[in-house]
């Protein structure tokens, strides 16, 4: 007991350790010339540039940009992808029309449907909503279809034997069924929002962390282009984090 | 009790399957007349139909041939049937209260009123103080009296029953059995109930019906209720020289039925 208390503590240590240790390497070998630092700077002068940026708003300015294209395309993504998946999973009339189409587009990747977008949506902000609703909704849809698939047979059985409607097979039996199965879906479509929006920012955009990370590089201000990665790294985990919490409040009776 | 009018009409009853090109009946004419509030029990071998008759029933599977005939109670604005299955068939996301008050949902019930009316269910189901819980807290019998609850509360004219206590232990099996006949002795519903233990059978039936081995057809009927009046007591019937008989009559009237049903169960594979 104490001896597997203790190392759960070392484990910690080193979890925190790991990438310290790294990061001091990094330092090391910059200041030593190791490494050349035109490209690689150092942990040190990155940090610096982030509070410049952290202070002057600069960095505010763009993560809110990449944040709000993230949260407006991935709502949008995520609704039209539960209302379709569970017309899919649910009605067989429904999964013949749009089952086969998506099965055919959804091996597109997304970011290749780029300029298309802006040609329908324009150069504006409707296009990155567009181009991150369009790799969340293929996600959700699939999960949701096969989460309605998944619900057990006997759930489905009560549903008929107590006569419920069909609104009600909906909202009280097929949405709460495939609930971990929706949540999985949205978890994936979270990290691919992410890519595709800083790929599409780096493309198209005039703000946003992939304009910062790109444009960072292209002048040189490699600092820049690093504080924009890390800023990156920041946004997915706390991602992760919000969906880990939105999991266990929506699903409590899915225990890990 | 045996002068009143019957309550479910079965007249040659039907159910093939085809299987890999090949057709299995399930159901080989089953009639039979089910009295108004009788507790029915129906044993038979593995794959004799008798989940599937109940299926039939309760308009989750279709007959083949023949008809059901229900004589409904006037008003008919209570639900002709409910089923107690016995997988695990509460839905894990919903509280105690809401599984026990779905059916009442279903039927348009706005929430105050449903849950006004599941609460003495849930209570006289032993869950006070569990209204609130979700499935995932509750051991298997708990699980299982909130599958009875929700039938109960649903007050349909007819209960059916598919081995709603197989999957529990024997002590708890014994409790649930004894508390079924309280809440029902004093529903006056009538119920179909599927088994295969022949004691459950004898403790808990008026009759019971014995069918043959696949496909299934109505070998027996075994009136208990003349031998034990009610209210029964669980105990009080195990421990009755009668019981020991009628467990010999009706093993008797099965064992045959169980070997020839692993017979063609054999030839089938």
């Amino acid at each position: 007991m104490t001896s597997r208390g203790a190392n759960v503590v070392v484990n910690r240590l080193i979890s925190v350790a790991t990438p310290l240790l790294l990061l001091a390497a990094w330092e090391v070998a910059a200041r030593t010339h190791a490494i050349d630092t035109r490209f690689f700077s150092s942990p040190t002068r990155i940090f610096a540039q982030f509070w410049l940026m952290l202070s002057d708003g600069e960095l505010l300015y763009h993560t809110m940009a990449t944040v709000t294209r993230i949260l407006i395309g991935f709502f949008i993504g995520t609704t039209v992808g539960i209302v379709l998946g569970l017309a899919i999973g649910l009605i067989p009339t429904v999964s013949a029309a749009l089952q086969p189409l998506v099965d055919a587009t959804f091996p597109i990747p997304k970011v290749g449907l780029l300029p298309l977008v802006i040609i329908l949506f324009g150069i504006g902000e409707a296009s990155k909503y567009a181009i991150i609703a369009i790799s969340v909704v293929y996600l959700v849809i699939i999960n949701t279809a096969a989460g309605v698939r998944q619900i057990e047979r006997i759930y489905l059985d009560v549903g008929r034997n107590y006569h419920a409607s069909r609104l009600m097979m909906f909202t009280d039996v097929a949405l709460p069924g495939a609930l971990p199965s929706i949540v999985t879906g949205m978890k994936v479509s979270m990290g691919v929002s992410l890519i595709v929006i800083v790929t599409a920012e780096s493309l198209a955009a005039k703000s946003g962390i992939g304009y910062l990370i790109w444009t960072s590089w292209q002048v040189f201000e490699v600092e820049k282009m690093y504080v924009g990665l890390f800023v990156t790294a920041i946004l997915g985990f706390a991602a992760s984090l919000l969906l880990d919490f939105t999991e266990r409040r929506l699903i409590p009776w899915k225990r890990s | 009790m045996s002068v009143a009018a019957p309550k479910v009409r079965l007249r040659d009853l039907r159910r093939s399957f085809v299987l890999h090109g090949r057709t299995f009946e399930a159901l080989d004419g089953v009639s039979l007349d089910i009295t108004a509030g009788e507790f029915l029990a129906i044993v038979g071998p593995s794959g004799c139909g008798k989940t599937t008759m109940l299926r039939i029933v309760a308009g989750l599977d279709t007959q083949t041939h023949g008809t059901i005939e229900v004589v409904r109670a006037q008003p008919a604005s209570r639900p002709v049937n409910s089923m107690v299955f016995q997988q695990e068939s509460i839905f894990p996301w919903m509280t105690v209260r809401d599984n026990a008050a779905f059916g009442l949902k279903a039927r348009g019930i706005g929430k105050r009123q449903r849950y006004a009316m599941v609460q003495p269910i849930l209570e006289r189901a032993g869950l006070a103080g569990f209204e609130n819980a979700l499935p995932y807290q509750l051991s298997g019998g708990m699980k299982q009296r909130v599958a009875l609850a929700r039938a109960f509360a649903n007050d349909p004219e007819i209960l059916l029953m598919d081995e709603p206590f197989a999957a529990l232990d024997e002590q708890t099996k014994l409790i649930l059995q004894g508390e079924l006949l309280r809440i029902w002795e004093a529903s006056g519903k009538t119920v179909l109930y599927v088994t295969h233990s022949i004691d459950e059978a004898i403790t808990l039936a008026d009759r019971v019906l014995v069918m043959s081995a696949r496909p299934g057809r109505v070998k027996e009927i075994i009136d208990i209720a003349g031998i034990f009046s009610r209210p029964r007591d669980v105990a009080i019937v195990k421990s009755n020289p009668s019981y020991g008989e009628l467990f010999a009559r009706i093993w008797g009237e099965l064992r045959n039925e169980v070997a020839a049903g692993a017979n063609t169960i054999e030839q089938a594979a």
